[in-house]
């Protein structure tokens, strides 16, 4: 089994004002994997997916010194436009934010940015966006009403939609699960395990048994701080640090 | 039951009868006012056609000629002038200092917001006086070739736009920052441009609130009275230009209100001017309402 690295963060570090969320980071993300950042809430695990598509830029008070290179490429220091660097990454928030225009537009949004605007194409990669969040079925006969007007499971799986829609290679999820009720999580996690042979997806959670079901490669923070990483199966079963076993036993919380 | 329960609920029974009975006062107060407006231009009314005053432009109280359109097309003008130039400015401001400037820009521009709000309006009256009447005669008219005292439907604009600024400003910078940063991440990480997400998401999502922000500022400067009198001139006909004088109608019943009440129609007359301004700014705020509305049935 090769392990491509897609993602290399070298010497992390992000402060907001005076206080320091993220202290040396230095984490790889493999290709073709969904890798889990696990942790208890406050640790920075949203800050550093943050960092990643640089969406940290649009604060002024966060600074943030180091390297993010995808595909060898660092991203905080480079000449390309941040657009460029974020069509990359489709990003799923804690709860669904859909665009307030309808359904069929929220997909088109993202086409239309790339340039795409003819009819019949735009109608057939819709489809197929909305056919691999596995909401076609539902929305297919009432795509020109509002998106706010689907339940929030289907919102969702619309923003997931919306976002592979811009055609991108890594997926970064901030715990996409986590206003979903227990069938909505499901459908979403069973299609991030069909999504990662295309894509490689980064998935922040605090939920344990969820990591347990999805990871391949994990990443346990701490206080700002990357504790461990590894290989899941070798992670969940023999943990090296005293603060692992006991997060994986439940006393940090 | 214990007494200290029964104290309890009696405690709880008085204060819903309370506060009922406020919020129908603020309910009737409306209602009241209007009605008491209708009932003292009555008089008027009954002589003279309401179409026939509202359309025609002669205004000879003396002979008993009460024509009304001089002072609501001079009203109109003075305000819609006003918001094409505060409305854009407070867009863009609160745009750039709600997604843009540095939390600390805040911190300056917000109290300069608050004294501009707090300057009594005699104020912004004398400097409408000293500094855009002369700047309009001296400076503006001649580069349009246009001859004026310099009083005139433009000052009013003027002064009455810098008097909403800060009114128009403070809702829209209150309704930006209650869209969720979430959704502008989530547009942005689209790979969309800060200025696309703000144009079709952000704009988008706010309209209600700046629909309604406008219909606010909308209602106050057509009601201003004293700052506008002070220098669009006061001259009774329709005013046909920005250079021209006008005489609105607050600046009608702020003039004239109590110097010639032994005409018994003058009287009813600038009540009516009242119930005019009163029924307009009404109009305003069920447009901007339906406005909301219809808005709200299409994309929620």
């Amino acid at each position: 089994m090769e392990n491509e690295t897609k993602i290399r963060i070298e010497n992390l570090n992000l402060s907001i004002g005076k206080s320091k969320i993220l202290k040396d980071i230095n984490v790889e993300i493999p290709k073709h994997k969904i890798t889990v950042i696990l942790g208890p809430s406050g640790c920075g695990k949203t800050t550093l997916l943050k960092s990643m598509n640089r969406l940290t830029d649009i604060y002024s008070d966060i600074r943030v010194s180091g390297k993010i290179l995808i595909d060898g490429e660092d991203i905080l220091h480079t000449d390309k436009d941040v657009t460029e660097i974020r069509k990359r990454m489709g990003l799923l928030s804690q709860r669904p934010y859909p665009l307030p225009m309808n359904i069929y537009k929220n997909i088109a949004f993202g086409l239309k940015i790339s340039g795409r605007r003819k009819k019949r194409f735009l109608n057939k990669r819709i489809e197929h966006y909305l056919k691999q969040a596995n909401l076609w079925n539902e929305v297919k006969d009432r795509l020109k009403e509002p998106a706010a007007s689907l339940s929030i499971g289907q919102q969702q799986r619309l923003c997931l939609a919306r976002g592979l829609a811009v055609d991108p290679d890594i997926i970064l999820a901030d715990e996409p699960t986590s206003a979903l009720d227990p069938i909505s999580s499901q459908e979403i996690e069973k299609k991030f395990t069909e999504l990662k042979n295309g894509y490689t997806i980064v998935l922040v959670t605090h939920i344990l048994r969820q990591a347990i079901r999805l990871a391949d490669y994990v990443i346990f923070m701490y206080l700002g701080e990357v504790i461990e990483q590894g290989p899941a199966e070798q992670f969940f079963k023999s943990p090296q640090t005293e603060i692992t076993k006991a997060y994986l036993k439940g006393s940090i919380n | 039951m214990k007494p200290f329960r029964i104290g309890r609920l009696v405690k709880e029974r008085v204060n819903r009868v309370w506060m009922t009975l406020w919020t129908v006062i603020i309910i009737l107060t409306p209602v009241i006012i209007g009605g008491f407006l209708l009932w003292k231009s009555s008089m008027l009314l009954e002589e003279n056609s309401l179409m026939k005053l509202l359309g025609s432009s002669e205004w000879k109280p003396l002979s008993g000629k009460f024509g009304f359109s001089p002072f609501i097309i001079s009203s109109l003008w003075v305000t819609f002038l006003a918001l094409i130039i505060a409305g854009p400015i407070c867009i863009l401001s609160a745009l750039h200092l709600t997604y843009y400037a540095p939390s600390f820009f805040m911190k300056i521009v917000q109290p300069a917001i608050d004294i501009l709000a707090g300057i009594p309006s005699v104020i912004y009256g004398v400097w409408g006086v000293v500094v855009i009447v002369p700047f309009i005669s001296g400076h503006l008219a001649p580069v349009f070739n246009a001859e004026t005292s310099g009083y005139s439907i433009l000052a009013g604009g003027l002064v009455l736009s810098v008097m909403i600024i800060p009114f128009i400003l403070n809702i829209l910078i209150e309704i930006f920052n209650t869209i969720p940063v979430e959704l502008r991440e989530a547009t942005l990480s689209l790979g969309v441009s800060n200025w696309i997400t703000i144009r079709s998401v952000l704009l988008r999502k706010a309209f209600p609130g700046i629909i309604s922000a406008i219909g606010l500022g909308l209602s106050r400067a057509f009601g201003e009275t004293i700052a506008v009198l002070m220098v669009v001139g006061n001259v009774t006909h329709v005013p046909e230009g920005v250079f021209q004088p006008g005489y609105p109608l607050t600046a009608l019943i702020a003039n004239n209100y109590g110097e010639m009440l032994s005409i018994p129609l003058y009287d009813s007359a600038l009540m009516l001017a009242a119930l005019i301004l009163f029924a307009i700014v009404v109009l305003f705020n069920l447009a901007s309402r339906l406005i909301i509305i219809r808005y709200e049935n299409k994309y929620r």
